[in-house]
């Protein structure tokens, strides 16, 4: 669907370098990284709002390197929002009407659809200043989605908003893309928001792309430590949820509530994982036996690999407490973790 | 800031100096004709009819300014090129130069030892001494005025909005007159009203160019110098009346512009 090849682009002091990428029909494609990585204007690239200097990008088959923003076909969608501040809601949806030639009765269907399905319809008379957040994004997706982009840019959709407006956009976000044949592109650095609605995912860095792969391919097998860093949740796991517990194999961790609908891997950084060598005595639910198989000296802390039930948990501790238990390869440890301590998706 | 310290007091102090500056000549101007001078005055043809000539060629200067300077304003809000602080500091300098200076350097331009003053007379153009000649120095002094305030006008709208409209199917013109336009209509207003504010106080430049047809600011003068401060007085009143009524009356419009967008 998007295919970005060899592309360079300069702005100021930033650059884009030697990008390639090539994202397929239907995706759900995200890209991430630090602030300052490039995400935003390698979207405002493919969007046609910043020039090419040296590279080709094609959307939909078609050669977009120099087209207008206005003949590529995509839709975008800020982390501000940007409704348009002088036109009612139902205006704002409607504005890509004037210029795509879409069929009466289409677009009446699909206004009609879009609006119950991001439940608009008691703010259809509304100017954008007097919505929450949540409102006003549920809007611009409306609004984006009226002329059916081939693809749809969004641009940080959730950062803006609060916690509980996030999940409510994270799932209309999910169902919109469940029901369209939209390609979705969005730029986050949030791994959470990656894991619960990518299908792939690049992770970029200072204006190139370190890697792409999917989701579990990243957080497993990161190429580089500047990935490996950037994910820092690296025990991610598929798991079976039963109740309020997950299994791993035959390790049960308990999750101490019931997960959410949808969800099928845990997370637990290394840092929150406690090594002992006798079974700690604490309110730690989760305390398990593994062997260590591997010490990575990481500069000021060591990682500590530890095997159980065939799976490889990644434990940090300093050195000092390195030396103080007598770590070494091989050895019988146990390792605990608090519920609370864990992430769902 | 605490109410005791000198430096408090210091602050306040200035502050009603300035108040006090500003206000008590315009006061002292506005209070000390009769009423019934004030109201004879109004019957002079020619007080009337340099008003409205003041009036009107203002309004022609912002009308021009707002032709050429709204493109050049969303050109300056919205790029960055080589050389664009110098083209913003030449749409300053006719603040800067000294009034009468102004009219003589557009004096050098339409005058008849100057082709394109030739060129103007061919076709019938007399800036020297016509109405044409002050709407072009009006316009001259007013747009640095128009263009500054639209151009923050213009980078007070995200241009992200643009993009997002652009995305949608709009061209660059249907989104600057559909997005940007209405969203900057408040800073246009603006622009005009400080444009033609501009404009209306000029006296300096218009004499040299046009002394005749009298603007009102040159009739207070001739006034003033002919017969002395109680017969120019009265012609002042009017005029500064006028103004701020009608200013005042653009400032309420455009206050209800901004409230409903």
């Amino acid at each position: 669907m998007i295919e970005v090849k060899e592309l360079f682009v300069e702005l100021g002091d930033f650059r884009l370098d030697n990008i390639n990428v090539a994202i397929n029909k239907n995706e759900f494609f995200v890209l991430m990284g630090p602030t300052g990585a490039g995400k935003t204007v390698l979207l405002e690239v493919i969007a046609g709002l910043i020039p090419v200097r040296k590279g080709y990008i094609s959307i939909g088959g078609k050669n977009a390197t120099t087209l207008p923003p206005e003949k590529r076909g995509v839709g975008i969608v800020y982390q501000d929002y940007c409704l348009f501040p002088h036109m009612t809601v139902k205006e704002n949806i409607n504005f890509g009407l004037h210029y795509n030639k879409i069929k009466k009765g289409i677009a009446k269907d699909r206004f009609k659809r879009l609006v119950q399905n991001l439940n608009l319809g008691h703010l259809l008379n509304r100017l954008p200043t007097n919505l929450s957040g949540g409102e006003n994004q549920r809007v611009s997706l409306a609004r984006a989605l009226m002329i059916e982009p081939l693809v749809l840019l969004l641009d940080e959709p959730l950062s803006a908003l609060d916690h509980r407006f996030r999940e409510e956009i994270r799932e209309d976000l999910k169902k919109l893309h469940r029901d369209s044949d939209t390609t979705f592109l969005m730029v986050t650095h949030d791994f959470a928001e990656a894991i619960s609605l990518a299908d792939r995912v690049a992770v970029m860095n200072e204006g190139r792309i370190e890697q792409t792969g999917t989701t579990e391919e990243i957080f497993r097998k990161p190429c580089s430590t500047f990935v490996a860093d950037f994910v820092g949740m690296k025990n991610l796991f598929a798991v079976k949820f039963c109740g309020t517990e997950a299994r791993i194999n035959y390790l049960t961790i308990d999750v101490g509530y019931s997960p959410p609908e949808g969800c099928s891997y845990i997370a637990v950084r290394p840092e929150d994982i406690v090594l002992s060598l006798k079974k700690l005595d604490s309110s730690m639910r989760n305390a398990f036996s593994g062997t260590i198989k591997g010490l990575i000296d990481r500069g000021f802390y060591y990682e500590v690999w530890i095997e159980s039930a065939e799976t490889i948990f990644k434990a940090t501790i300093t050195k000092r407490s390195l030396f103080e238990l007598a770590l070494s390869e091989g050895m019988n440890v146990f390792f605990s973790f608090k519920s609370t301590a864990l992430h769902l998706f | 800031m605490k109410v005791k310290e000198p430096f408090f007091w210091v602050n306040i102090s200035c502050g009603i100096i300035i108040m006090v500056f500003i206000l008590l000549p315009l006061l002292e101007m506005l209070t000390a004709p009769s009423l019934s001078m004030v109201k004879e005055t109004i019957k002079d043809k020619d007080v009337v009819r340099s008003i409205w000539l003041s009036i009107y060629t203002a309004g022609l200067a912002a009308l021009f300014s707002f032709i050429f300077g709204t493109p050049l304003a969303y050109i300056l809000a919205r790029t960055n090129f080589v050389g664009k602080r110098l083209v913003e500091s030449i749409v300053d300098l006719p603040i800067v130069i000294p009034h009468p200076v102004v009219g003589i350097a557009i004096l050098s331009v339409a005058g008849k030892n100057h082709w394109i003053g030739e060129i103007f007379s061919d076709v019938g153009i007399r800036i020297m001494g016509s109405v044409t000649g002050i709407v072009v120095v009006l316009t001259f002094v007013g747009l640095p005025f128009y263009v500054n305030a639209v151009k923050s006008g213009f980078e007070n709208i995200s241009p992200r909005l643009e993009n997002v409209s652009r995305s949608l199917g709009a061209s660059m013109t249907s989104t600057f007159f559909r997005i940007t336009f209405p969203l900057a209509w408040r800073s246009i207003l603006i622009g005009i009203i400080m444009c033609s504010a501009r404009a209306i106080s000029e006296f300096g430049a218009v004499v040299v160019v046009a002394y005749h047809p009298m603007i009102a600011p040159v009739l207070i003068y001739e006034r003033y110098e002919a017969y002395g401060l109680s017969y120019s007085q009265p012609v002042a009143v009017w005029l500064v009346s006028i103004c701020l009524i009608l200013f005042l009356v653009l400032r309420i419009l455009t206050l209800r512009k901004g409230k409903s967008s």
